[in-house]
């Protein structure tokens, strides 16, 4: 075997450094922090939450990355200023800016932005031959003045090397540029590779692994210096959700990498098997592909995967925890959520208890509190925590009985919690997992459902003496009535905290908006995992007063900000804005009328259709595991949960699927449409002779001040105007697949089962999107038919890279909710599917999806962002509302 | 005559002591400071020791003599300040360019006499870089740690200004010292690659830091290694601490710098750590008995003083060096 030539070694730097030797041979890298990763970074960066993407980055460190990785490359985000700005708040942050930082992105300008603004020494990921050697040298030359090492992909102009000899040729010719000609220092050169899958079945992929680790061989024997690194879980891309093949295969191509010379990567260490530990036959099977030893070694492994799908590990593990103590016995089950034995257990403890609610205060809270300190190390995941709560809730039924019968008044909750989804909306599930979190805290709910009436949940609050009430909200006028319910429990002299939360609530809004409406506390709460203190805290006398002063506090900076950010920013008139729309040089060839005008149901539709269409990734943010599906299963802090959950869903999938749960309904709609002289509404007609106006589609138009060359974009800017004597169309559309879901899922309730009844719920929206995505698609293709060409992977799907749009109302191109009455009119949505829309304008059943349908090619998604009154007001005046009204709809997007 | 880098691989250069100190024997007043050409500044200039090059070029001569004299091989530059950035303050920001031309001129005029009469004992000049006044990675705002001050454009455009005219004033090679937040040295060393190139040259290059205080760590929160490893893409003549500690203090940090480059090591501490009244009060003896310690364990190629030092300082290092072999070096740009 050749020699690995290194005569020096990498050296980083951010606080500390950072030393490749050959004692620490294989360097992590973290990779939470990166948008294209990860949808919970994405969003918080999205929504400019830097401090809990800081939290991110934290984490990472607390949990060992040596390197962590960022990258702000999303359409949706100014990735230039997103990166500086990300940067500069690491570098004041001590603990995490020790590390060093791999700046990653795709452009160089965001490239040489961070290299600005970070002292250490940085690795910069990537550069690579792809356009050309001068582009390449430029680089070089630039990135050894600033200081940094730097990952070179195995990409040149031809494209991704993916053999042996265009890996090794690209690197060698990648370096010989580098360090021959341009004096870079060889040991911060970082070749990746290119990690491809294995046992694909397809023949060209079955050297993928050993081509990789012999290239790597290769370039550590004649590159000398240089280092090699990759994406390790791409190996085993073809084994998804069989854990225990996947862990083998990446010990098994890491041992084998690693001795060749491969001393960098982002590996999942929860996915990784002890490689002396792998079962003898299992280790055979998987060398035999990654090594590519055998011509039948993908169908061998195959059938081998199937028989150790998690058996092993499993009963070895069942049968030692049974022998142990009565208490521990109790704890693995809440911890593990096993149901099996729990009540056999419980019932031991009763007999041996002197009451039968010792069992609970004792034996159970032992046990729940080790879930919970689990659970607030981080150690323990959601979904985790709410299956524990199900063995929990059957210990209690079980010792209920016995309980009544001794009747003990003395029992007491450590505290009442009041929940409520406020008036005008649907959606239970964050608050249902909030209710949960806290009932395996010893906490007593009260659980007011949706669509909750201020007087209710304030009546009720009184009547049970609760000593907290919390509000949920999903869609955005709920904001507005959490003001309002915050203005009514003043008014009422209510004395007790007021917790908010709910995806479209935030700490910005809760701090500008509510907290001043109400004296007595109100408390933005980020997720579930923050319940339990944040009640604890503010039930707790001693230490209520100081955490409210320390919130408020934070408020008064948050609110300051957003004050004076809202002053800094510019608003065109709307005259001016409209001025400046989205211009498109319209044509008649680029218009496509529909196959048939008019409106259509489609009822009864196969599930099985729908499956391809799914999208998991909001699934397990649902469940708060953050993460881009399929790579959150094997992500390296939430993946075997994520796996587990997955697991979960697959199966109650299929029995959605087998025993026909649910039913999924749609209508759309096709019309002949031009836009108005005001450029912001569009007038659908009732028939393709264009005389008649049907409905009117309202828009609304961005008024921040754009940069040079930058559009104030609206909808209506997507479709023909009128004056251009063109004849261009619209569409719209509802899908559900809510009808059964609810039901099915109180049914779980019933059973104690929150798991499941928060699951049910969960993959009923996932197929409501998957409908929306799966009617887009026919509508494309064949409705209308603009598309008909098209082919598109499900990720491309995902990615949104079709031709036209299906803006949602209430979502950003569109956050008018009153434009569904529109749509309900055009489409006749009720009479002809059943979804009804509540006061608030939430739909009913929640699983629902509906939108507008836009053709042009080069319609696309945009935020609206703030608006002035005086748009708001014109918007009053087209819609005929009064101005109030108009302004409490749109209240979320006025800059005031 | 042989080069710098040659000098350096044979023998412990020495570098001079403080300048400041020395200024404040001449006592000088405002009009001193103002001389004939800033006589009508519409600024108090008192305190500006940089324009003194101009208005009082023989004092800052007869300062670079005594070093000279005393033993030193190289003097610094009276530039510490002379950015437009640092200037800023005097609203000198268009005299940028003279200060340092003239600063390095007088500099280089006094070290060539030396060089004349003692040709085996070559005397050299270094223009000094110092940090600026403000912080490329640290906000000077507690309540918003995101904002910066000043941007790596600014400071890499202010400290190319500076290297050209110390340059071209007769400067042997130029010094970048002080160094508190590493990224305004990344952005001095990028303009001096970018000169480099520019007029394809090559420019000998030192580069000091200082650790402020005992946690060990430079005011950006480096480690003496971290800072290291961030600063050695670019070929250092020597890299090293000055300032901010006495030279015994120094020891566990000059050891993590010179265990880990091969470039040279330099180290220019102060007279101790200032007493009630802000004075540096060290003995050039009690001095030199700590520097002797580097010696002894190999640690420096390039020794000198910071604040409170004196000729006689300097004097007493001198004579230690010359019974010392230097710590072995390799030059990977020669």
């Amino acid at each position: 075997m050749q020699a690995i030539k290194q005569t020096k070694y990498l050296k980083l730097s951010g606080l500390e450094p950072l030393v490749l030797n050959p004692q620490s041979n294989f360097i992590n890298i973290g990779e939470r922090t990166n948008v294209a990763g990860s949808r919970k970074f994405l969003r918080l960066i999205k929504e400019e939450k830097y401090d809990e993407a800081l939290a991110i980055a934290r984490e990472q460190v607390e949990g060992g990355a040596q390197i962590i990785d960022i990258n702000m490359d999303d359409g949706m985000i100014d990735g230039k200023e997103a990166m500086v700005r990300f940067l500069h708040l690491i570098m004041a942050e001590p603990d995490i800016s020790r590390v060093p930082i791999m700046i990653d992105s795709s452009k160089w300008e965001i490239i040489e932005a961070g290299l600005q603004v970070v002292q250490g020494k940085c690795v910069v990921n990537s550069i690579s031959l792809k356009e050309g050697e001068d582009v390449f040298r430029h680089q070089v030359k630039l990135l050894k003045r600033y200081g940094a090492a730097v990952i070179v992909m195995a990409f040149d102009e031809v494209g991704q090397a993916d053999n042996y000899e265009r890996r090794c040729e690209i690197a060698q010719r990648s370096y010989n540029i580098m360090v021959n000609e341009l004096g870079f220092p060889s040991e911060d050169i970082i070749f990746d590779l290119n990690i491809f899958p294995v046992a694909t079945g397809m023949e060209e992929h079955r050297r993928n692994a050993i081509d990789f680790i012999e290239a790597t061989h290769w370039v550590r024997c004649h590159l000398t210096n240089a280092s090699v690194s990759g994406g390790v879980s791409n190996v085993s891309f073809s084994f998804r959700g069989n854990n225990t093949v996947r862990e083998a295969m990446h010990s098994a191509f890491l041992y084998h990498a690693i001795q060749k010379g491969m001393n960098m990567g982002i590996v999942n260490p929860s996915m990784l098997e002890v490689y002396d530990d792998i079962p003898k036959e299992l280790l055979e099977h998987v060398e035999d592909v990654i090594l590519d030893r055998r011509a039948d070694a993908t169908e061998r492994l195959l059938d081998f995967a199937d028989s150790v799908k998690g058996v092993v590990k499993t009963q070895v593990q069942q049968l030692e925890w049974r022998e142990k103590q009565l208490q521990d016995r109790i704890t693995h089950s809440l911890v593990k959520g096993l149901d099996t034995f729990i009540i056999e257990d419980v019932e031991e403890a009763r007999l041996l208890a002197s009451k039968p609610l010792e069992v609970i205060e004792v034996n159970l809270m032992i046990g729940m509190g080790v879930v919970g300190d689990l659970f607030g190390e981080g150690k323990m995941f959601l979904p985790q925590v709410v299956k524990s709560a199900r063995v929990m809730k059957k210990a209690v039924a079980h010792l209920m009985p016995f309980i009544e019968a001794e009747k003990d008044e003395n029992s007491r909750a450590q505290g009442k919690v009041l929940l409520a989804t406020v008036k005008g909306d649907v959606h239970d599930i964050g608050k249902n997992i909030v209710g949960v979190v806290l009932a395996c805290n010893n906490y007593e709910i009260v659980d007011l459902g949706v669509m909750v009436p201020p007087e209710k949940i304030l009546e009720e609050a009184q009547k049970h003496q609760v000593d907290v009430i919390g509000l949920s909200g999903l869609i955005t006028p709920s904001l507005d009535e959490m003001v309002h319910v915050a203005k009514e429990m003043k008014r009422l002299g209510f004395e007790i905290p007021l917790l908010i939360g709910g995806a479209t609530t935030s700490r910005a809004h809760t701090a500008v908006k509510i907290a001043e409406q109400y004296d007595h506390g109100v408390v933005h709460v980020l997720d579930a995992s923050r319940s339990v203190p944040v009640v604890s805290t503010l039930i707790n006398e001693n230490t209520c007063g100081e955490f409210l002063k320390e919130t408020y506090g934070e408020y008064d900076k948050l609110r300051d900000g957003y004050l004076n950010r809202a002053r800094k920013k510019v608003y065109l008139p709307l005259e001016e804005a409209r001025a400046n729309k989205f211009k498109i040089d319209w044509n008649a060839e680029n218009l496509y009328k529909p196959k048939k005008l008019g409106v259509a149901v489609m009822e009864d539709l196969d599930f099985n259709e729908l499956v391809p269409y799914l999208d998991w990734t909001p699934f397990f943010q649902s469940w708060e595991l953050h993460g881009k599906y399929p790579a959150i299963l094997t992500d390296a802090v939430v993946g075997e949960q994520a796996s587990e959950l997955f697991k979960d869903a697959t199966e109650m999938l299929t029995r959605i699927l087998d025993e026909k749960w649910f039913t999924a309904k749609a209508v759309y709609g096709l019309f002949a449409a031009n836009t108005k002289e005001n450029a912001d509404d569009i007038e659908v007609y009732t028939d393709a002779n264009r005389t008649e106006v049907l409905e009117t589609i309202l828009t609304l138009r961005q008024q921040s001040k754009k940069g040079a060359g930058k559009p104030n974009i609206a909808l209506a800017d997507f479709v023909a105007p009128k004056e251009t004597g063109l004849q261009d169309y619209i569409g719209g559309f509802c899908v559900t697949t809510g009808f059964g879901v609810e039901e099915i899922a109180e049914k779980y309730k019933e059973d104690l089962d929150d798991y499941n009844s928060i699951m049910v719920k969960a993959l009923g929206d996932r197929f409501a999107e998957a409908f929306a995505e799966y009617l887009h698609d026919k509508v494309r293709k064949e409705f209308w038919g603009y598309a008909s060409a098209e082919n598109l992977s499900n990720e491309d799907l995902i990615r949104e890279e079709y031709q036209g749009i299906r803006p949602a109302p209430g979502y950003p191109a569109c956050p008018d909710h009153t434009e569904k009455r529109t749509l309900w009119r055009l489409l006749d949505v009720e009479k002809n599917i059943g979804v009804t829309l509540t006061e608030s304008l939430a739909m009913w059943p929640t699983a629902s999806v509906s939108g507008l349908y836009f053709s042009h090619t080069q319609s696309r998604y945009f935020g609206l962002g703030k608006i002035t009154k005086e748009q708001v007001h014109d918007f009053a005046k087209r819609r005929g509302f009064t101005k109030e009204v108009a302004e409490r709809w749109l209240q979320p997007n006025l800059n005031e | 005559m042989k080069s710098i880098v040659e000098i350096l691989k044979e023998r412990i250069l020495v570098l001079d002591g403080a300048m400041g100190t020395m200024l404040q024997a001449y006592h000088f007043s405002e009009e001193d400071f103002r001389g004939a050409q800033f006589k009508d500044w519409p600024l108090s200039v008192k305190g500006n020791n940089d324009m003194l090059s101009i208005t009082q070029p023989d004092a800052i001569k007869a300062v670079h003599r005594s070093y000279f004299e005393a033993g030193a091989d190289i003097v610094e530059t009276n530039t510490f300040s002379s950015t437009t950035i640092a200037m800023a303050d005097y609203e000198m920001e268009d005299h940028v360019y003279q200060l340092n031309f003239e600063a390095a001129k007088i500099a280089r005029e006094v070290a060539d006499e030396f060089t004349a009469s003692q040709p085996k004992k070559p005397r050299f000049v270094a223009g000094s870089i110092g940090p600026t006044n403000k912080t490329g990675s640290m906000s000077p705002d507690v309540n918003d740690p995101g904002y910066r001050a000043i941007t790596f454009d600014e400071l890499r455009i202010a400290y190319k200004q500076q290297a050209e005219a110390l340059l071209d004033g007769g400067s042997d090679l130029l010094l970048v010292e002080t160094v508190f937040d590493t990224l305004n040295a990344k952005a001095a060393l990028f303009a001096i690659e970018e000169v480099k190139e520019e007029r394809q040259i090559e420019v000998p290059v030192m580069l000091s830091g200082t650790i402020t205080d005992a946690s060990g760590r430079t005011l950006s929160g480096q480690t003496a290694e971290a800072f290291l490893i961030s600063v050695s893409h670019i070929p250092l003549l020597s890299v090293g601490l000055n300032c901010a500690l006495g030279a015994e203090a120094l020891i566990p940090h000059l050891k993590a710098i010179a265990s880990n480059t091969t470039y040279g090591v330099s180290a220019h501490p102060n007279a101790g750590l200032p007493n009630a009244f802000g004075e540096y009060d060290e003995s050039p003896q009690e001095m030199a008995a700590q520097i002797k310690e580097y010696l002894d364990k190999k640690l420096v190629n390039i020794v000198g003083g910071c604040c409170g030092t004196t000729p006689d300082h300097i004097r007493a290092i001198a004579e230690l060096v010359s019974e010392f072999k230097p710590r072995a070096i390799a030059f990977p740009h020669n």
